[in-house]
């Protein structure tokens, strides 16, 4: 009995010791290699192979592209692992400055987010347009509604329009559905839409993820968001601006201004294999394949482009 | 009003609310388990999600919520247990003690996005070890640890005092006495109350989010060498556990399933913290019989 | 024959009671780096926006309006605590009589089964993960109080009632332990007197357990304040004080969750979400305190 006993105590407690001990036993270096996939990378003009690992972080928005785009790029350079981690824009280019990662995914230009004392850091930071998203004003479907002047949004998202009667619509009270200060999705949608910042109105209601946006707007009776285009369907009613639909032939053209970059930033020059999966971002078997299949509009298909102070050029 | 119409009508609401309460739950869980259940499957507890399309699975981050599980307890179980020991049996009353006992109750009480923001800062930006399974490890060992403390030293605490004495009159030494007179006795309350606590980090969202990272790599289920990145062992690697992935579908799904994918990750979770729940109660009287060959169970 | 001390020293049980000792001080030793890193921390983050002369530690507290973002910005956080004191008193106010009636109801009504039929309940509430409750809470309680009553649903009443179910199960374990561990004679010569059982409760039990039933509704509101991702989900996070239960509102958790991603560490807007960091670590002690201070009363 006294041998069970023990032997028990010893299992209960041993395993616990023995399996710290295999867990300490990992580490970060990137060790599996030997594949030859370089052969058959069509992309890697330089045929040598790539190794090494890639960390990126950032956007939420942005990561099932860089997620997708890095699944088939690993797939094809089997000595390369390339990690894609969320966290906000705020923590993308955080940790890019800083060197913690090697790529900072954001919504919004770098200068926008790191001001004033972090100006140099920004400036050290290197751009890559990957992908360009349009944003939509949308409504409930019972609102009565089809399009709302540049005027009429200002006059919505500052509260002087109350109703939606006074823009043509139902007789019905309007529910702003926000998006919190630091978002960057207000932010495009502020400079671009209505074209000046609003101050938040008491009682909007303030969602962060485009996914519970789209459900309260679609529930809430009045209520009026905006949204990127990939997350438009039938439960919500999509506004035109100014009479423009928001498609995507509209924002390709510049016909449409509500839309922004997907950034990937490096902090200075990347290195090989940081470019060569950049690179492969901008080629036409990621541009015209997973970037349309996930709702962004192709950076590289964009007649006009535009800079940090948002001033738009035809290319 | 008198007093009998008085008793009977103060026990009609004390019953009514306590059924209530009953009610609250069986809705809750009826609610979970129905509106979950019918999208449960062998395909969907194995397959990795999908970003667009419909009929993505929740495999990878079930693994992570279990392995992530597995390693908290590693780290929180050895270092739990030493210091509900000493708190039990060593440390004497007075200042530090009481400064310990209040140190654990803190710990406790904070907040979990305390514990993740902290984690945040320490973990994944000072110690640079970015967003991980390790790291999100390490936050929940934070929060699990005071529990693990209080669950020992409770679980000492109730060991009759006559085993100790009895040890000491046979002149075995204090360390002696403590694992093998206390620790088997103490052993089925530790057990259940690791169990209880391993539900509540199983369930957790709020400090992983800020550690263990929103997202899951690719991961090769026939590679197990836990130093490759595409391995599931790899502690290095981010992992989204099951909590963090019903937050992220809920707010940022973009697949058209998206509401049927959290419902059927919710039952996931909550079917798991069930069964934690059935085994802590099972294993507990299990080793309770076989350490102390105890005919008799409470 | 008297063995040499030098020797004994280093027998075998002298040497596991020494490393068994050192083990287990080198584990509340850990604790307790753990907690003053933590405090340290989060601290040195949360004051650097006071220190640096960013923002006033008066405008902080007691500033209305939160626009990080503006030409000006302006960091008053006030709405936010007022936004957690509220859902946490009103869903305090909720749960603490339905806790306290099924504790009495595991306790003086029904002893046998009551505890049986509830101790199960209250263990499964409270397994149940928080992000699972916000679920339930923006599909069920959401549209519940937008088909029912004034508002949209989502709002501080939604908050509240998401909050005062999770706190159910706390309130009521620790006011059950408090009723079972009330001397039998006390009841006992309260029955004798020809008290009703209501009676008994009202006048006898419930004011002697007072102070302990208070610990487990301060625990409940420790726990309400902390939440994050539950109350985010429903509240609305509108950065006001709401004017109505209805309205949209924010918690300090809520910004938190929702802002720190968005922002740049370092950057005042991230700095304030830190102070705001550290006001919950405050109130953990203040809530800590208090239950102190209740259970020191209950001894007495």
């Amino acid at each position: 009995m006294q041998f069970r006993k023990s032997w028990i105590m010893a299992l209960a407690l041993t395993s616990v010791v023995a399996l710290s001990a295999c867990g300490n036993g990992g580490n970060n270096a990137a060790t599996n290699n030997g594949g030859n996939a370089a052969a058959t990378n069509t992309q890697n003009s330089s045929g040598a192979e790539l190794s090494g690992s890639i960390l990126a972080s950032g956007s939420t928005a942005l990561q099932p592209l860089v997620e997708q785009a890095a699944e088939k790029f690993m797939d094809a350079n089997a000595g390369v692992d390339i990690q894609v981690q969320g966290g906000g824009s705020g923590t993308g280019l955080t940790q890019v400055a800083e060197k913690q990662v090697d790529i900072g995914n954001s919504d919004v230009f770098a200068e926008e987010k790191l001001k004033d004392a972090d100006a140099e850091k920004a400036a050290a930071l290197v751009d890559h347009q990957v992908a360009v998203v349009a944003i939509a004003a949308v409504s409930n479907p019972d609102a009565g509604v089809d399009t709302l002047t540049k005027q009429q949004l200002v006059d919505i998202f500052t509260g002087k329009i109350k109703n939606w009667s006074e823009v043509g619509g139902a007789d019905q009270a309007i529910q702003i559905i926000n998006r919190p200060a630091s978002s960057g999705t207000r932010a495009t949608f502020e400079s671009f839409a209505l074209g000046t910042k609003t101050d938040d109105l008491p009682g909007s209601i303030q969602e962060d993820s485009s996914g519970t946006v789209k459900k309260i707007i679609g529930e809430t009776p009045g209520a009026i968001g905006y949204l990127a285009l990939s997350y438009l369907d039938d439960s919500v009613k999509t506004l035109s601006y100014d009479g423009v639909e928001p498609s995507v032939d509209n924002v390709i053209s510049g016909k449409y201004p509500v839309w922004a970059y997907e950034h990937m930033y490096t902090n200075g020059e990347p290195n090989e294999t940081v470019k060569a999966f950049l690179d492969f971002m901008m080629t036409d078997e990621v541009q015209t394949g997973d970037v349309v299949e996930l709702g962004y509009i192709p950076a590289s298909q964009m007649q006009v482009s535009r800079d940090v102070a948002g001033t738009v050029t035809t290319k | 009003m008198k007093p009998r119409t008085a008793d009977k009508i103060a026990t009609a609401i004390i019953v009514t609310f306590a059924l209530l309460i009953v009610a609250i739950l069986v809705g809750l869980l009826g609610y979970i388990l129905i509106r979950g259940m019918s999208h449960i499957s062998w395909d969907f507890l194995t397959s990795a999600p999908q970003k667009i399309r419909a009929g993505g699975g929740v495999g990878p981050q079930l693994f992570n919520s279990l392995f992530l599980l597995v390693l908290t307890l590693i780290i929180t179980i050895p270092l739990g247990l030493g210091a509900g020991i000493f708190m039990a049996e060593y440390a004497r009353p007075g200042r530090l003690t009481n400064f310990i006992r209040l140190v654990v109750e803190v710990l406790s009480s904070f907040p979990s996005i305390i514990v993740g923001l902290f984690g945040l800062l320490l973990i994944v930006n000072t110690f640079n070890l970015g967003f991980s399974l390790i790291s999100g490890a390490l936050a929940l060992t934070f929060f699990n640890l005071p529990l693990m403390v209080r669950i020992t030293e409770q679980a000492f605490r109730t060991v009759p005092k006559q085993q100790k004495e009895a040890g000491f009159a046979l002149g075995l030494s204090k360390w002696k006495i403590v694992t093998s007179v206390l620790l088997p006795v103490a052993l089925p309350t530790i057990i259940t109350g690791t169990i209880l606590s391993a539900g509540r980090v199983f369930g957790e969202a709020a400090a992983l989010m800020f550690t263990a990272g929103m997202s899951s790599p690719r991961l090769d289920f026939s590679n197990w060498n836990p130093l490759s990145p595409s391995s599931p062992l790899n502690p290095f690697r981010p992992a989204e556990t099951l909590a963090v992935h019903i937050w992220k579908v809920n707010s940022e799904g973009l697949a058209p399933d998206a509401l049927q994918i959290a419902a059927g990750a919710s039952a996931v979770l909550v079917l798991t913290v069930l069964i934690f729940n059935l085994a802590a109660r099972y294993f507990g009287r299990f080793i309770y019989r076989k350490l102390t060959a105890s005919k008799r169970m409470n | 024959m008297r063995v040499k001390p030098k020797k004994s020293r280093f027998e075998k049980h002298h040497i596991e009671n020494f490393i068994g000792r050192a083990y287990m001080s080198f584990c509340v030793l850990l604790l307790i780096v753990i907690i003053v890193s933590m405090v340290y921390f989060v601290a040195s983050k949360g004051i650097a926006n006071f220190v640096s002369g960013e923002v006033k530690v008066s405008d902080f507290l007691f500033g209305t309006k939160w626009s990080p973002e503006a030409d000006t910005p302006s960091y008053g956080a006030f709405p936010f605590i007022a936004g957690s004191f509220l859902v946490t008193l009103l869903a305090a106010l909720i749960a603490s009589p339905l806790s306290i009636c099924a504790a009495l109801f595991m306790t003086e009504i029904v002893p046998g089964w009551g505890k049986k039929l509830l101790q199960p309940v209250i263990e499964l509430l409270s397994g149940i993960p928080s992000v699972v409750y916000g679920f339930v809470g923006l599909s069920v309680i959401v549209p519940f109080l937008r088909n029912t009553l004034p508002g949209q649903g989502i709002g501080v009443a939604a908050g509240a009632l998401v909050l005062s179910v999770m706190i159910l199960p706390t309130i009521t374990s620790v006011a059950a332990d408090a009723l079972a561990s009330l001397p039998q004679n006390l009841k006992e010569s309260s029955f004798a007197l020809g008290a009703t059982r209501w009676q008994t409760i009202s006048r006898v039990i419930l004011p002697t357990t007072f102070p302990a039933i208070m610990t487990g509704v301060v625990l409940g509101m420790a726990r309400a304040f902390g939440e994050a991702l539950a109350v985010q989900m429903v509240i609305g996070n509108a950065p006001f004080v709401p004017r109505s239960l209805f309205e949209s509102a924010s918690t300090l958790t809520s910004v938190i969750t929702l802002g720190m991603g968005n922002t740049t560490m370092g950057s005042p807007q991230n700095n304030a979400l830190w102070s705001m960091a550290l006001v919950l670590m405050l109130m953990t002690f203040v809530f800590v305190l208090l239950v102190r201070m209740l259970e020191r009363r209950n001894k007495i």
